[in-house]
């Protein structure tokens, strides 16, 4: 039997990917563990190694091709004794891509896992398989329906014609062009042709596109802004990089909001929660992402229990992270999950500005420039560095008192740095 | 004496009544059914399943006529036209019992009489003068249908025929006038014209068999007129004059009139509900043209009373009878996942000879509802099993909407479509594309192998033809 290989979900929410470059060509001999290919997902590029050993019978698409859906066979590896004409009929065209359990005689679970693991991430479920009848499938590619979305009333919840066509319409995973499309309106219309260039979308952009629209459409955000004086932790920080300076240590302030944001999750656990439709989580450690841009868009790598590390350790891990991030070498499961995520623009001069919740996630904080400003001690005007941060809280999970206890929590740390040793 | 109570009651056993009687019984309902005659119905009794009996002694007589074909050589061949009878009558007798063991395996209660819809969840059943009442939570009204007639053309049980008469023919006549030329009709003008009588079938419409697809119609008349048999469309019986040797008929065909005489007459011109006597009217049941109106879930409106099968309305069909009567049976009985029935999914059937199958959408329906269509077409010509059996008249015709590749009816005409096209109904409710038909494997050499082939041709594919 030659063996199928799948396109491999990489993360849990992953549909799609790019199939970014072949490692190995048609007639290659393989083993066990030999990288095979190069996938770009909506945020990282990832290598693809065998499972099973043989030779390379047939690579069925082409490298760069784009919107490949999960779970569609890649390529095919034979056996020892098989030849190529024994890959022919696993390379049969299949109707529908969002079934991938047609060519294969039983990857019920799992399916990706068959032939190919992605090398660096966890094992994750790659989500469940959508049982639909063939013609609500063809139904449904046609009209760009995303059968995940649908519920079927057919015997054992199977989708059928009349599931399908009562179901709005929504974006289908594996048509490249209707991933993105949140929006209605085509804004093409309005501006003359040749006024202006088009530039598709990667599919950074379009999980962007999709994840932030979802996320302002389905979570109550609201927003609660506090002012920081920051003088003493910037002498503290002086302080700290001079003597690490030898050992490399290079504080920012970020690495200190990141480690005061952690803290204050831990000293208000009712704030480190997700919601989960019919439960609230709450987390057991402060996970906390850090939004860095990219060209061509942004992720928001997480640094794993950052109550529990201190500020030399965040600032390396943030380092490390950001960098790897640029490249697009991150794992999902450096990105993924987290429970509140920090957005500073300060660098740009930016006073004040909101940020969008990054689902699961229940918070996250914008953080604006530390900037001289005049206040008030004592009756008496005086010079401090004042940084502006607020706070978008999903209403669901973290009612307004609440998200005010976590924010003065926070302060509390940042302006007075000794207590975060504690 | 108490009066009994139960969980359903079902007024009628035929196909609609007892199934729903059995599956509210395995659902763990306390059910009975309330039957005047005999139990199983006219589907049982007196239409389905002896006129099979009939047209199998006809198909037999016919291939041994034929018999030279084969190289075999029968000699004095003729036929016992009481024996026939007794045969078909044996056959539903058997099947009878077979009803009342099932239903008594089910527990099912059995009551005999003449049940009707008393006061709210009431029945009242008359038997020998003898009125008692069962409390029912939900009643099912199965009571079935019976030969429509036409003024001037009412069965007398000696020259005009219904099906009941024509089913036990004391003597197989010389000439027979059939009216109407639905499934009934052309089944008895087949084992008529079969066993040498000579038949003439009028029928008001264009073609006979006028709810199939259109070429499969014409396909059929041309090779019942092979027969012989003499058929007249756009036709209407103005007048019948009965005399001791039969019937004088006038028959007006498109303005022109001819006259015809004929030993015996078979009225099919359709039939009509058994709406009257069960209590509809008390009960606030409404009715429409001699049936039982109700919605998708065979509800009458009035609370807990549904009415299912013939009774409501077409296709007067054994089988949607049994679905529907499973349906309800599920909705009461609080089953998730109960689906109302798609007519478009119940396969018909005419035993004549060459058999005629369809299920779904003809084409011309399919491109009134709005579809572009794919039609694909294979002949028993070209069918290897067809022409070993003696069998190469026929043709598998099939419909699918050329977007979505749906299956949107098979039609067909030849040996044992009857059986083949169950094949068909279960693509359409699974809902399979021509892809799908198109990657089944049909085993060689069958008569299957036609509908793949006739799949095939829809989207240029076919491979014998």
């Amino acid at each position: 039997m030659p063996i199928p290989i799948l396109m491999p979900a990489l993360s849990p929410t992953m549909e799609e990917g790019t199939l970014a470059k072949w490692l190995v060509k048609e007639g290659d001999e393989v083993r066990s563990g030999d990288l095979i290919a190069e996938i770009e997902t909506d945020k990282a590029t990832m290598e693809v190694e065998a499972v099973d050993e043989g030779r390379v019978g047939k690579l069925l698409v082409a490298e760069g091709t784009e919107g490949v859906p999960v779970n569609e066979t890649i390529a095919v590896i034979l056996e020892e004794g098989e030849d190529a004409s024994a890959a022919e009929n696993l390379a049969a065209p299949k109707p529908a891509p969002a079934a991938p359990a047609e060519t294969s005689p039983a990857p019920e679970t799992k399916p990706a896992k068959a032939a190919v693991a992605p090398a660096p991430a966890k094992e994750r479920p790659a989500g469940g398989r959508v049982f639909a009848s063939p013609l609500a499938k063809r139904i449904a590619k046609d009209k760009g329906i995303d059968l995940a979305a649908v519920t079927g009333s057919g015997p054992r919840g199977r989708i059928v014609k009349a599931d399908v066509e009562a179901a709005p319409k929504t974006p289908a995973r594996g048509t490249g062009k209707a991933q993105a499309s949140t929006s209605s309106i085509d804004a093409r219309a309005f501006y003359e042709e040749g006024t202006f260039d088009e530039i598709p979308l990667n599919s950074m952009r379009k999980t962007i596109a999709r994840r932030l629209t979802q996320s302002k459409q389905e979570i109550p955000h609201y927003y609660l802004t506090i002012d920081c004086v920051l003088d003493e932790l910037l002498k503290v920080r002086k302080h700290l990089n001079a003597e690490g300076a030898d050992a490399g240590v290079k504080l920012s302030v970020n690495d200190f909001i990141v480690r005061a944001a952690a803290l204050a999750l831990k000293k208000v656990p009712e704030a480190n929660v997700s919601f989960a439709d019919d439960a609230l989580l709450q987390h057991h450690h402060s996970d906390v992402g850090i939004a860095v841009a990219l060209e061509g868009g942004l992720i928001t790598p997480i640094i794993r229990r950052a109550d529990e590390k201190g500020l030399a350790e965040i600032s390396a891990e943030a380092k490390e992270l950001a960098a790897r991030a640029r490249d697009k070498k991150l794992s999902p499961a450096e990105f993924e999950g987290g429970s509140f995520s920090v957005s500073n623009l300060g660098m740009f001069g930016i006073k004040n500005f909101t940020a969008v919740i990054n689902p699961p996630q229940a918070a996250i904080m914008a953080v604006g420039a530390g900037e001289p400003r005049p206040i008030i001690v004592d009756g008496e005007v005086k010079a401090a560095t004042v940084m502006t941060v607020t706070l978008s809280c999903d209403h669901r999970a973290i009612d307004g008192a609440l998200g005010a206890q976590l924010l003065a929590a926070f302060k509390s740390y940042i302006e007075y740095p000794p207590s975060m040793l504690l | 004496m108490a009066e009994k109570s139960y969980d359903v009651v079902v007024v009628g056993s035929g196909p609609g009544g007892y199934v729903a009687a059995i599956r509210a019984s395995q659902l763990g309902l306390k059910a009975a059914v309330v039957e005047r005659s005999e139990i199983g119905g006219i589907c049982l009794n007196w239409g389905c399943i002896p006129t099979k009996a009939l047209l199998r002694s006809a198909e037999i007589y016919h291939n041994i006529e034929r018999a030279e074909e084969f190289g075999l050589k029968v000699e004095g061949v003729s036929f016992d036209g009481t024996k026939i009878v007794e045969r078909s009558r044996a056959v539903a007798g058997q099947l009878s019992q077979g009803v009342q063991f099932l239903l008594k395996k089910n527990k099912v209660d059995v009551i005999v009489g003449n049940g009707s819809l008393s006061a709210k969840r009431k029945i009242k059943v008359e038997s020998d003068g003898k009125v008692t009442e069962l409390s029912a939570k939900n009643i099912i009204l199965a009571t079935g249908a019976r030969a429509r007639t036409l003024p001037g053309l009412e069965p007398d049980g000696e020259t005009i025929w219904s099906y009941r008469e024509a089913m036990v023919p004391k003597s197989i006549p010389k000439s027979v006038l059939v009216i109407g030329s639905g499934a009934i009709g052309i089944e008895f003008a087949s084992f008529y014209k079969t066993f040498g009588a000579e038949v003439t079938v009028v029928e008001l419409l264009d073609r006979v068999l006028p709810v199939e697809d259109e070429e499969i119609s014409a396909f059929a008349a041309k090779s019942f007129k092979k027969q012989g048999m003499k058929l007249l469309t756009g036709a209407k019986v103005t007048d019948l004059k009965k005399s001791k040797s039969g019937v004088t008929a006038t028959i007006d065909i498109g303005g022109k009139t001819e006259t015809l005489k004929a030993e015996k007459v078979i009225s099919a011109v359709g039939i009509t509900g058994n709406i009257e006597d069960i209590g509809l009217e008390d009960a606030g049941v409404k009715t429409d043209r001699g049936h039982v109106t109700v919605n998708e879930w065979c509800e009458t409106g009035v609370p807990n009373v549904y009415a299912i099968g013939d009774l409501v309305g077409p296709p007067w069909l054994a089988h949607k009878a049994s679905h529907e009567g499973v349906m309800v049976a599920e909705r009461i009985a609080g089953v998730k996942g109960v689906h109302p029935m798609d007519t478009t999914k119940i396969p018909g059937c005419t035993y004549c000879h060459p058999q005629v199958a369809s299920v779904g959408l003809t084409e011309v329906a399919a491109k009134e509802a709005g579809h572009e269509v794919k039609v694909g077409r294979f002949p028993f010509i070209g069918n290897g099993k067809a022409i070993a059996l003696g069998e190469a008249e026929g043709l598998i015709k099939t419909v699918f909407d050329a977007k979505t590749g749906e299956l949107l009816g098979a039609h067909m005409v030849g040996a044992e479509v009857t059986e083949l096209i169950q094949g068909y109904t279960i693509a359409r409710q699974l809902e399979t594309t021509e892809a799908d038909l198109m990657a089944t494997v049909f085993p060689h050499p069958t008569l299957s192998e036609m509908m793949h082939e006739s799949v095939l041709d829809a989207f240029g594919r076919a491979l014998h033809i």
